[in-house]
């Protein structure tokens, strides 16, 4: 899709007045945040069309004139307040002296087809900006918990001493805290118990059964999968309650081999689903093949159709492992005060004494949570690969 | 195929017919299905379909007021609970014997508080006749004592009413021997006699043996076995053919029974308490003695039993039926906000080159595998007052520091956090629903004359819409039951059902309730289960693109 469309220059008349709109909008900011909106957006606008106009017709050269504009307006955002102000101010002019040039040369007509009228153009770059703000919807949350947990201070907020990039301002005694403190030690060491014993359950029995579902002929496969897939679907508030009612009758609740079953009954549907779906591009001619050359069905499994299998079912435990390391309504229900898991001390943490130690223990599991999606995404790749359904 | 039939059937290797031959792989291959499916079948009914089911039982369940009171609901079945005279002094006499017997084993508050939740009051009122009930049978004890102190004594009593067999067996007990008590024998010819006194004792004597675990040949019996037997003993009992131990006590006490002071119980217990003869609170009771109700789950639509059958309760009680409503509307807004922010997403990550896509997947997909609790504290951060959306808006200008906005603890915080947990489950349906669907189908209705919005609302939208529909129903299943997120940023106006679920299990253990709103949440769930599967097929669940 590179360079579909011929390019050229545009003229001034176009590009000019286009920057001037986006500098008005950033002067409409910075202006609000002086009480001066009106002038903002004026001088923002007027502003940077003159610098529009001087980098492409006066500079004329690109790289110069883009790096100067950056260091420019990061050299006037510290004169006017500090380092903060000056890496935005470094980052605007970036993006401006970009833009700029984006326009003049006209490149952004590079990569949409040429019939496009101007206004489907406007439509196709308004709606990538659009996208772009959902997905910064999506991210913001769990980046803006990270820089926060090295606050200096039990504030949830950014101080003034981070947004200076004061070193003072930030520390480790957040993470220091979770090390240290036997609550948090104790929630990390009960799940981690609990976990893998939940997640060895539902995979055992988890990729047994879907085997079994996969076959051709399976009676009631339709009422079987459903009941199988519930937990997943039924409220886990409903669940935990049920659970809780119907473990106290039978003695298992407040006991570690509840809280077990408990969360591998959760782990379940995802392992179904995982596994079945590597099993729709099994070829079972390989298990007759193997079978035909006087393999038992304990050997064909283990050497011909678990190695095929093995990603599907380890993105399935994967699965199981975060359902049950991520849960807290049924342990809060199931459980008792011995089976305190990390998700319940953060949920306790949150609704009685706010820690700023909770951000920490959050990028922790952030980072945990990348490692899981990177092991996941990798299988996914190999499983297709393996199977042939996608070139690699 | 078609049998040959000049050769016969066709035949297969071991000489049976092909057909019943492969009929029988075809068995086999069903058993072996299901041998592989069924132990994790066994353990999901287990684990996981049997506690719901018991649920469902509680929210029916009512065998509390006929467990506690049994002679009280047993007199109770002939009281006409639409007329307006109160129960008869029998009703009175019986409730007295049940709170007694209650009070001992220290079930009448957790009785009073079950009722209350029917009717304010009945809770203190058990409390308070629990507290009183003790004095009001030793009108009867203290008359016998008098007459003879032989009635005073455990070891005179035991002998009258257990069989000599098991007294001596009982007196030679210790409680340091370690070994159980002997269990209690009735003396069969006292009852035969004195039916009631025997009965009213027997409950006693289990009672300490086995719950109190006290020695009974050292526990006097208590007042209610007393007012069995001067019942007993006044309605004629023929005592004058009994000759075993006490047999002379008995007779003397038979001889003046008639002129003791007696008790009426209705009096004493409106003396108690006035509520006892309010008929609210005994038309309560007979509405609640089955030992099923449909109560709670009138409860739970705001309605209440009433003698003449379900009604609605007044203005000011009605919750839980605007709390449904919340809870729709809000799981409404949540996956129409849903679709909004995860259709354009999906659009262009189906459209996009793979590189790109998969890319910007990963901007998906982390925050799917983050921690719940991550992602909902991180909200807390960001949506309050003193937050980074707040502190932006206000550094921003277009937020005075002063009218800084409330984002959490409202129904607000709710769908904004709700809205960005789940939308990762609207956007991979729609992901794998839009990556097939050709492009050539819109480019085509463009040729043909279509313009932009033509060939995308005639066009593409229509083949998108399985997409919506399976993200739509996912994010309305999963928000309808969700309950951390609103506990945390919801506050009291941005709370949902399963939040009221969870006080009535660990606050105000109103079970019974929980269970009845867990059931209707659960019918709805199930619904949209069922939908789902129809439309979309349970199968095809995706997991992470």
């Amino acid at each position: 899709m590179s360079a579909l469309t011929p390019i050229s220059r545009t003229p001034v008349s176009f590009y000019v007045p286009v920057v001037a709109l986006a500098g008005g909008v950033a002067g409409l900011f910075v202006g609000t945040a002086w009480n001066a909106t009106l002038i903002g957006i004026v001088a923002g606008a007027i502003l940077m069309a003159a610098i529009a106009f001087v980098m492409t017709q006066v500079i004329k050269l690109e790289r110069p004139s883009r790096w100067g504009l950056t260091a420019l307006l990061a050299v006037a955002g510290f004169m006017a307040a500090g380092i903060p102000a000056a890496v935005i101010g470094g980052a605007f002019g970036w993006l401006f002296g970009w833009f700029s040039f984006w326009l003049y040369e006209g490149r952004y007509r590079e990569r949409i087809a040429p019939y496009l009228t101007p206004g489907q153009v406007l439509w196709h770059f308004s709606f990538r900006v659009i996208c772009g703000a959902v997905l910064v919807f999506l991210i913001t949350p769990i980046l803006v918990v990270m820089p926060l947990s090295f606050n200096a201070e039990n504030f949830f907020t950014f101080t003034p001493e981070m947004l200076r990039f004061d070193p003072a301002g930030y520390s480790l005694k957040h993470y220091r805290d979770f090390f240290n403190n036997p609550d948090w030690q104790q929630a990390v060491a009960n799940s981690v118990k609990i976990a893998p014993a939940a997640t060895l359950l539902s995979v055992g029995f988890g990729t047994l059964a879907a085997i079994g579902l996969s076959q051709p002929h399976v009676p009631f496969r339709r009422a079987i999968m459903a009941i199988l897939i519930s937990p997943m679907i039924v409220p886990l508030i409903i669940s935990a309650a049920g659970m809780y009612f119907f473990y106290s009758r039978i003695g298992l609740q407040g006991t570690y081999i509840g809280v077990v079953l408990a969360h591998a009954a959760l782990g379940i549907p995802f392992v179904i689903i995982t596994v079945t779906a590597t099993l729709v591009g099994f070829d079972n001619s390989l298990t007759r093949a193997a079978a035909n050359m006087g393999a038992g069905p304990v050997t064909t499994f283990f050497r011909v159709q678990m190695p095929l299998i093995l990603p599907g079912v380890i993105s399935g435990g994967l699965f199981a492992f975060i359902t049950s390391f991520d849960e807290v309504v049924v342990v809060l229900f199931v459980g008792s005060a011995g089976q305190k898991t990390l998700p319940w001390q953060m949920f306790t943490g949150l609704r009685e004494q706010i820690s700023p130690t909770i951000l920490a223990v959050a990028t922790i599991l952030v980072g945990v949570s990348i490692c899981l999606l990177t092991v996941v995404e990798l299988l996914r790749r190999r499983s297709e690969r393996l199977r042939g359904m996608s070139p690699a | 195929m078609t049998d040959n039939v000049a050769n016969g059937p066709m035949l297969a290797a071991d000489g049976t017919s092909l057909k019943s031959s492969l009929n029988r792989a075809l068995r086999r291959q069903k058993l072996r299905a299901l041998m592989l499916i069924a132990p994790l079948l066994i353990f999901v009914l287990l684990t996981f379909v049997a506690p719901i089911v018991d649920m469902l039982f509680r929210s029916v369940e009512n065998q509390i007021v006929s467990d506690t009171l049994p002679r009280t609901v047993a007199s109770l079945k002939d009281w006409d609970e639409e007329g307006d005279t109160l129960p008869p002094p029998e009703t009175y006499k019986a409730l007295y014997e049940d709170i007694f017997v209650a009070k001992e084993r220290k079930l009448h508050t957790r009785l009073g508080s079950r009722l209350n939740y029917e009717l304010t009051g009945m809770s203190s009122l058990f409390r308070k006749t629990g507290r009183r009930v003790e004095d009001m049978g030793e009108v009867y004890q203290d008359q016998f004592e008098d007459l003879n102190p032989f009635w005073k004594d455990a070891e005179n009593w035991n002998p009258v009413m257990g069989a000599p067999a098991w007294v001596t067996a009982q007196n030679a007990w210790t409680k340091a021997s370690g070994r159980p008590q002997p269990a209690f024998v009735p003396n069969p010819a006292i009852a035969d006699i004195l039916p009631q006194t025997a009965a009213k004792f027997a409950l006693f004597a289990d009672f300490v043996q086995n719950e109190d675990n006290d020695n009974l040949s050292k526990t006097d019996p208590w007042a209610v076995v007393y007012s069995a037997l001067y019942d007993d003993l006044s309605t004629g009992a023929d005592i004058s053919g009994y000759t075993g131990p006490g047999a002379q006590e008995l007779q003397e006490a038979a001889a003046v029974v008639a002129s003791f002071e007696t008790v009426d119980f209705s009096a004493a217990m409106t003396k108690v308490d006035k509520d006892w003869s309010s008929l609210d609170v005994w038309q309560t009771l007979k509405v609640y003695s089955p030992d099923f109700t449909s109560g709670y789950f009138l409860n739970s639509i705001d309605m209440q039993k009433s003698v003449d059958g379900p009604e609605m309760r007044p203005e000011n009680q009605q919750f839980y039926i605007r709390l449904f409503v919340r809870t729709l509307i809000m799981s409404l807004v949540i996956t129409g906000s849903c679709i909004l922010l995860g259709y354009p997403v999906g659009f262009i990550l189906a459209n996009l080159p793979s590189k790109t896509a998969n890319l910007l997947m990963i901007l998906v997909l982390l925050p799917f595998w983050t921690s719940l609790l991550v992602r909902t504290s991180a909200w807390k951060v960001m949506l309050q007052q003193q937050g980074v959306v707040n502190d932006t808006l206000v550094w921003l200008g277009l937020v005075a520091d002063d009218s800084r906005l409330a984002l959490i603890n409202n129904s607000t915080g709710t769908v904004i956090a709700m809205t960005h947990i789940l939308l990762p489950f609207m956007i991979l349906p729609l992901y794998s629903v839009m990556k097939t669907i050709p492009v050539s189908y819109v480019r085509a209705a463009k040729s043909l004359g279509a313009t932009n919005w033509t060939a995308f609302w005639r066009v593409y939208f229509p083949q998108s819409v399985p997409g919506i529909g399976a993200g739509s129903i996912l994010v309305f299943i999963l928000s309808i039951g969700y309950y951390i997120t609103p506990e945390i940023v919801g506050g009291t106006s941005g709370s949902f059902i399963s939040n009221q679920i969870a006080y009535h299990i660990s606050s105000s253990l109103n079970w019974g309730l929980a269970a009845a709103l867990g059931a209707i949440l659960l019918v709805v769930v199930m619904g949209l289960y069922w939908a789902y599967d129809r439309i979309v097929g349970i199968d095809n669940v995706k997991l992470g693109g």
